[in-house]
């Protein structure tokens, strides 16, 4: 029997086996080739997910109507958690109410921190970039709503996330919706029982598929998109080689998934908080340079929601360019946060849902709003612009106030998708595993797959990427919703509970201890 | 009432003078030591999910280690001298853990040893300064 070394050489070799390879292959275009292949299926797969029925002459994707409606829902029925919890849920991310006896443990913030590097990433620079461009500045409006109403299925579904995970025999924790779909529903009766076991292997489905799509083929594609436009676009000697910027990057990846190499997932975490740091501060440089036209962005945005001139589909085409990205930025209702929020180490599983609330606040009413007013201010935006631009929109308009900034912009996307790609293939994983069984070699399958993901995805054409991105990260939200309807009681009680503990002076904080 | 010291303690040499020091001083009194040693570390730092994952693990780990390598011969050493003498290890900012641990134990002063007085540690401060500056009781600094 090989040992995990050994296991792990012969991988790596084999890795670069496929990178000293692949040039020889290269004939006239790569590229054209594997989207010729591709395209097909992916076009057939969101077909199916993005299922949509007319409303005032708009075809409306139904699971638009599923996610926002559930926050809705969750909104209502926590009675405005994402407002009342706001002030409290910061205290913990503090810690304030941290138990300094178990110092050393999974602490809220890097629970927080570790969840927000895997949607802090090219869906707040491309997806605003995109819903602007297709939507108009109304989208944004659209956008902040849903990011605001998703902070309550984010809380939802991280609180079950802490509530069900399992702790293995081994001390590491596994959590997140496949195991809250199917041990929370079975508590609720062997009827469920079953129901639960379907849903949470329907999860898991979705979410490799979502690992290879949204987490994975769209960070490689716009940060090879970026990486171009720097370059010099079609004249750039990249132009036409995806494959091997993919290669380069699935061999970084691959050296941190299989080759275990934690210094660079170590380094690439400090660093992409930084970047972020970096991207909002040159975002708000810009906003308080054209202070001026900060009202009548605001105006165009509040316009362009209720109102919009010369938008297809007008509001109702503006307000699901809106929503869609925001889900897509901040995956609430998706699921996929509640995999890297059960890590955390509490005995009331409510605080780490009052901590994920600020998952979309950050990401999608701090973040994406920026890049939508730097998008909107400098006027780079006009209803003539290519809706495919994605990526090249954000960076043309900070381009057009800092005139070096595509560069560290190129340096940010690059990081960004890089942390996505290393939090979804983690996501990804946990999910491979709950269907297959803990074994290295579905371990190394599932990651051999992830890495060809990467090439694949950065040599196809934008459209045939977002739009399987897209279907598998929202099929996740069919079997978690489900799941977290029925669940919501028990979040009640929780909650409940720990509100009573809060306002009766019952939780210690960590000064009195 | 019996006295209790908190000696404070990480492995270097510098340690060993001020465990002499509480020796002595635990023998005349017939006191009570408990040997810390604080493992650094923050809750604001940023992990992947993979770390997290094993985080509990490690920690418990990492406690093993400390109190097998670093607590646990000065524990020895005192015992075999004839005190009365206990090991704790916990994570956290050095300072703040020492004086924290200090009164939870409601010890009767600390104990804790000081590196040589170079001119970076007065920049920058060392372990003695951040226990000196925020403890609660009095404690003794051996050099």
């Amino acid at each position: 029997m090989p040992t995990v070394r050994e296991y792990r050489y012969r991988l790596t070799a084999l890795l670069l086996l496929l990178m000293t390879s692949a040039p020889a292959l290269a004939q006239e275009s790569i590229d054209a080739k594997i989207d010729n292949i591709v395209r097909p299926a992916a076009d057939w797969v969101s077909s199916i997910i993005f299922w949509s029925f007319p409303l005032a002459g708009q075809q409306v994707p139904f699971v638009l109507v599923w996610l926002i409606a559930a926050a809705a829902v969750f909104t209502l029925y926590f009675r405005f958690i994402n407002i009342r919890a706001l002030g409290h849920g910061f205290k913990l991310v503090r810690g304030d109410y941290d138990d300094p006896d178990a110092a050393g443990e999974v602490s809220h913030f890097q629970a927080l921190t570790t969840a927000l590097s895997g949607t802090v990433g090219l869906g707040n620079i491309a997806g605003v970039a995109i819903a602007v461009s297709i939507g108009g500045p109304g989208a944004t409006f659209w956008m902040i709503l849903a990011g605001f109403l998703g902070m309550s299925s984010k809380f939802t579904e991280c609180t079950l996330g802490v509530k069900y995970r399992n702790e293995n025999p081994d001390g590491t924790v596994s959590g997140g919706p496949m195991y809250y779909l199917s041990r929370g529903l079975a508590e609720k009766g062997p009827g469920f029982a079953k129901l639960g076991k379907v849903l949470a292997v329907l999860f898991a489905i979705f979410c490799v598929g979502g690992s290879f799509g949204g987490g994975n083929m769209f960070q490689a594609n716009q940060s090879f998109s970026q990486l171009l436009n720097v370059t010099g676009g079609e004249a750039s000697w990249l132009y036409g080689k995806g494959w091997l910027f993919g290669l380069i990057v699935a061999a970084a990846v691959g050296l941190v998934v299989i080759g275990g190499i934690r210094s660079i997932a170590s380094v690439t975490s400090k660093i992409v908080p930084f970047m972020g740091i970096v991207y909002v501060l040159a975002g708000l440089v810009i906003i308080f340079a054209n202070l001026s036209a900060v009202p009548a962005a605001f105006a165009a945005i509040f316009e362009g929601a209720f109102a919009p001139q010369g938008i297809a589909g007008g509001i109702i085409g503006v307000l699901l360019q809106g929503v869609q990205r925001a889900a897509f930025s901040n995956e609430a209702g998706v699921g996929s946060a509640a995999i890297a929020h059960s890590a955390v180490r509490t005995s009331r599983p409510v605080t780490e849902g009052l901590v994920a609330l600020y998952e979309p606040f950050v990401d999608t009413i701090v973040v994406c709003t920026i890049t939508a007013l730097v998008i909107i201010i400098t006027g780079t935006w006009d209803p003539g612009v290519d809706p495919s631009a994605g990526v090249q929109l954000t960076s043309d308009a900070f381009e057009s106030a800092i005139s070096w900034f595509p560069w560290v912009l190129t340096l940010a996307v690059v990081l960004f998708a890089f942390s996505t790609m290393i939090s979804w293939s983690y996501y990804g994983l946990k999910s491979w595993t709950f269907l297959f069984g803990e074994s290295k070699v579905t371990d190394a399958t599932y990651k051999i797959l992830f890495l060809i993901f990467v090439v694949i995805g950065s040599s196809m054409q934008l459209g045939a990427v977002i739009n399987f991105s897209d279907a598998m990260i929202f099929a996740m939200a069919f079997p978690n919703l489900l799941g977290c309807y029925f669940l919501m009681p028990v979040v009640k009680r929780e909650l409940n509970e720990y509100w009573a503990d809060l306002k009766a002076g019952r939780l210690i904080k960590a000064v009195d201890r | 009432m019996q006295t209790v010291y908190l000696i404070g303690v990480d492995g270097s040499n510098c340690c060993g003078r001020a465990v002499d020091y509480v020796k002595e001083r635990a023998t005349e009194n017939s006191g009570k030591v408990l040997v810390a040693h604080v493992i650094e570390w923050s809750p604001f730092t940023f992990s992947t999910p993979a770390e997290n994952e094993t985080r509990h693990l490690r920690r418990e780990q990492e406690l093993e280690r400390a109190r097998e390598q670093v607590v646990g011969p000065v524990v020895k050493q005192l015992q075999d001298a004839g005190v009365d003498a206990e090991g704790l290890v916990a994570h956290g900012h050095v300072g703040q853990t020492l004086v924290r641990l200090g009164r939870k134990h409601e010890v009767t002063c600390l104990v804790i040893g000081r590196k040589g007085a170079s001119r970076l540690a007065q920049l920058f401060g060392s372990v003695a300064n951040q226990v000196v500056q925020l403890v609660d009781r009095p404690v003794i600094v051996v050099p």
